[in-house]
């Protein structure tokens, strides 16, 4: 039973890390718990279709479908991560002085809660199917004592959902005016670590060049395989023995945020001050 | 800091890279290495490789359930349906040992990949 708790627990941790920091980066927006809603219900329907085609999709693209598939989900989520952050550095500001003025909830950005959304039912179906593959092979296996295991793979998915609550509680007790700008910073590490992951997925398919296999190894202090470990890889991509293009793409992801957010910021201010000038 | 100079020094570095990579060249994958999945443990449950050249491991789950083939030392992590075949590429790896595990069966579906000197080079 606690074995498949921590089983559990492992994959819903990922999936409950992006769930509360974008319930922190959606703080105050109107819909947004309809909008997340509808995302983590998407997600958990879309990682039921995919355990239930797993072997079809495993088959697939020549065996590596699976492979194509995540990387694919990930970079889907970059995207949508991208758009929300230059939709932030554009609105950003005037956001989180309005929250501030009326302290009630706003309305503004479907686009952006939108993206949000997207994020979240990404990740829930990355790591919810394989919750469910693990589930139905407890319940296939029926002569282990399967109610046990499942009472212990629910509580596995408690305590995801309990780590998901705490962060996203910790990070709204940032007065709103500092918030943004921190969940900003999250969310752009966060995308970097998934191409990061993503293009490591693919050079492990051979399907991009791997530039340089495990350029360090900081195994001997942090391993992937601690909760800590996985933890960080989660939010900020961390990995033990990463190849080249993994820390590559991480970069690039890292460096076309920052410049884009920046770009859009200045683009902003001088509208601005265009329309201060004129009236 | 501009951001031009920032995206310029990104080509460059991404540039040098992807040359140095076509002028190294990628060594074909040796035939794999078959492993197999039978009430959930591992068959060989140890394997060994040569370090420095890409290998192929390949997974045949025989159980009626599924299984996910993990290793965080060689980073691989794939689902393997019931009575299905899954085949994984992995390294070039340093010598060393590397486990790898069955994720929805951790404490019976365990292994380790022994991966010994260069070979051609004794």
């Amino acid at each position: 039973m606690l074995a498949a708790m921590l089983i559990v627990f492992r994959e819903v941790l990922e999936a409950g890390l992006v769930v509360g920091i974008v319930l922190a980066a959606t703080e105050g927006i109107a819909g947004r718990l309809r909008w997340i809603g509808a995302g983590v219900a998407a997600g958990a329907f879309g990682a039921g279709l995919l355990a239930l085609f797993a072997g079809d999709l495993s088959n697939s693209l020549s065996g590596q479908g699976q492979e194509y598939f995540n990387a694919v989900v990930l970079l889907l989520a970059v995207t949508m991560l991208g758009w929300h952050h230059l939709w932030m550095a554009d609105h950003g500001r005037e956001l989180a002085a309005q929250l501030k003025q009326l302290g009630s909830e706003i309305g503004a950005g479907r686009a952006s809660l939108f993206a949000m959304a997207m994020v979240v039912a990404l990740a829930i179906l990355r790591e919810g199917a394989e919750v469910v593959l693990f589930l139905y092979g407890i319940v296939a296996a029926s002569h282990e004592g399967p109610l046990a295991l499942l009472l212990g793979g629910l509580g596995g998915l408690a305590l995801g959902v309990a780590v998901a609550f705490v962060l996203y509680r910790g990070l709204v007790a940032i007065p709103i005016k500092r918030l943004f700008q921190v969940t900003e910073v999250l969310l752009t590490v966060l995308a970097a670590g998934l191409a990061g992951q993503a293009l490591a997925i693919l050079a492990g398919i051979g399907a991009v060049p791997t530039l340089g296999d495990q350029v360090w190894d900081t195994s001997w202090a942090l391993r992937d395989d601690t909760l800590v470990g996985r933890a960080l890889h989660a939010l900020i991509g961390y990995s033990d023995r990463p190849p080249g293009i993994q820390l590559i793409a991480y970069g690039l992801t890292l460096t076309a945020f920052v410049a884009g957010g920046r770009l859009v910021h200045r683009a902003h201010d001088r509208r601005r001050s265009q329309q201060l000038s004129r009236s | 800091m501009s951001v031009r100079r920032t995206a310029f020094l990104w080509l460059v570095l991404v540039g040098a890279l992807a040359f140095g990579w076509a002028g190294a060249g990628e060594a074909a994958p040796a035939g794999p290495i078959v492993l197999t999945i039978k009430s959930h443990r591992f068959e060989p449950s140890e394997i060994a490789a040569p370090a420095g050249q890409r290998l192929m491991i390949q997974v045949r789950n025989l159980d009626a359930t599924p299984e996910e083939f993990e290793s965080y030392d060689f980073k691989v992590e794939k689902i393997v349906v019931s009575r299905g075949t899954i085949t994984v590429l992995v390294g070039p790896l340093k010598p060393g040992l590397y486990k790898f595990f069955g994720d929805y069966n951790p404490d019976q579906a365990k292994g380790v990949l022994r991966v010994g000197p260069p070979s051609g080079r004794k």
